[in-house]
């Protein structure tokens, strides 16, 4: 690809990265959640891929770690839901009840606070890491061989 | 000929499923929502009902919801894996 | 009388179907199944409106006359189902030209 796009490609990937972190781990704040921070990380590998081409993409972000960080958010997934096992599984332990992410809310209008939601902020970052992995593989997997 | 023909009998057949439907901005069964809508903020303390909805009271859905994905990242490896052994 | 949205789903769901029975290349068909996947989640959040409502979030709302939010956690789930159709058809497709030599369905011949 021609100068431009490689200069505003390293320009504008930290905004993209930033931009989806905040989707994801103010999901029991706002509009968004996992999967539609997931899908924003996966665009920035993609746009990756058409800049630079493929083999120097595939060079630091090998298609190993993809599978290796895809299973551990899927694993991440499945173990939050066995510590609220005393009542019953994918049970909110962690709601009102003073530890971590654990504030009470009242019901009305209030400005939000990160501190509150139970396992809520926790599974979006399960999830947030394995829609960006799953997206990034079949993207890599599915480009040209030979340009 | 039967290409319009088919047409206008899917239009038509469509339209009648849609007008027998509730008028649009007046939904008649709303009793669970309303439970989630002034019940969420309390039980789960998050301001996002619908982030309350998809991980907290249906969160089953979520778990079929993420192995699908999986199912179809693993699905999309095997068939690019034997390609390369043709050429 | 109907209103717009659901004439909008009416036209995506039949142009869809009559895409999908009439032509005979194979990207088109994908094309046909993915606008009538499009049709299917807006006519799944066309059913949960209320007349002169917000969005079901509490941090800055407007006033408290909501909308119903079961729908939209049913949508997000078909979304993500329709990705994964659409990733595996695509690649099916790279290797039916690989094997075929053509995007047309109604040639059936198997080239080594």
């Amino acid at each position: 690809m021609s100068k431009i796009v490689k200069t505003i490609t390293s320009l504008v990937s930290l905004p993209i990265i930033v931009f989806g972190l905040y989707i994801i781990s103010h999901g029991h704040l706002t509009p968004g959640g996992g999967f539609a921070g997931g899908a924003i990380i996966a665009t920035f590998i993609t746009l990756l891929a058409v800049a630079f081409g493929k083999e120097i993409t595939g060079r630091n972000l090998s298609k190993q770690l993809l599978l290796l960080s895809e299973s551990l958010g899927i694993l991440t997934f499945i173990i939050l839901g066995f510590f609220g096992l005393s009542s019953t599984f994918f049970y909110n332990f962690l709601a009102n009840s003073g530890e971590i992410f654990g504030r009470t809310i009242l019901f009305g209008l209030n400005p939000g606070y990160i501190n509150s939601g139970g396992m809520i902020p926790l599974m979006n970052l399960a999830v947030g890491l394995e829609v960006f992995s799953a997206l990034s593989l079949i993207i890599l997997l599915m480009s040209k061989e030979n340009d | 000929m039967i290409k319009k023909i088919t047409i206008i009998i899917l239009f038509i057949f469509l339209l009648a499923a849609v007008l027998s439907l509730h008028p649009f901005g007046r939904p008649i069964f709303t009793k669970m929502d309303d439970y989630f809508i002034q019940n969420g903020q309390k039980e789960t303390g998050s301001n996002n009902i619908v982030s309350s909805v998809v991980f907290d009271y249906r969160g089953l859905d979520t778990l079929g919801e993420a192995s699908i994905l999986f199912a179809a990242a693993t699905g999309v490896f095997i068939i690019f894996r034997s390609r390369k052994k043709y050429v | 009388m109907i209103s717009f949205p659901f004439i909008t789903v009416i036209i995506l769901i039949s142009m869809g179907f009559f895409a999908l029975v009439f032509k005979k290349n194979l990207l088109k068909l994908v094309m046909a199944i993915h606008i009538m996947a499009s049709g299917v989640n807006l006519f799944l959040i066309t059913l949960g409106y209320r007349q002169g409502g917000v969005a079901p979030i509490f941090t800055n709302a407007p006033n408290l006359n909501m909308v119903l939010p079961t729908v939209q956690a049913l949508t997000l789930t078909s979304i993500v189902i329709n990705i994964a159709i659409v990733a595996l058809m695509l690649s099916l497709i790279i290797l039916i030209y690989h094997h075929c030599g053509s995007l047309d369905t109604r040639k059936r011949k198997l080239k080594q």
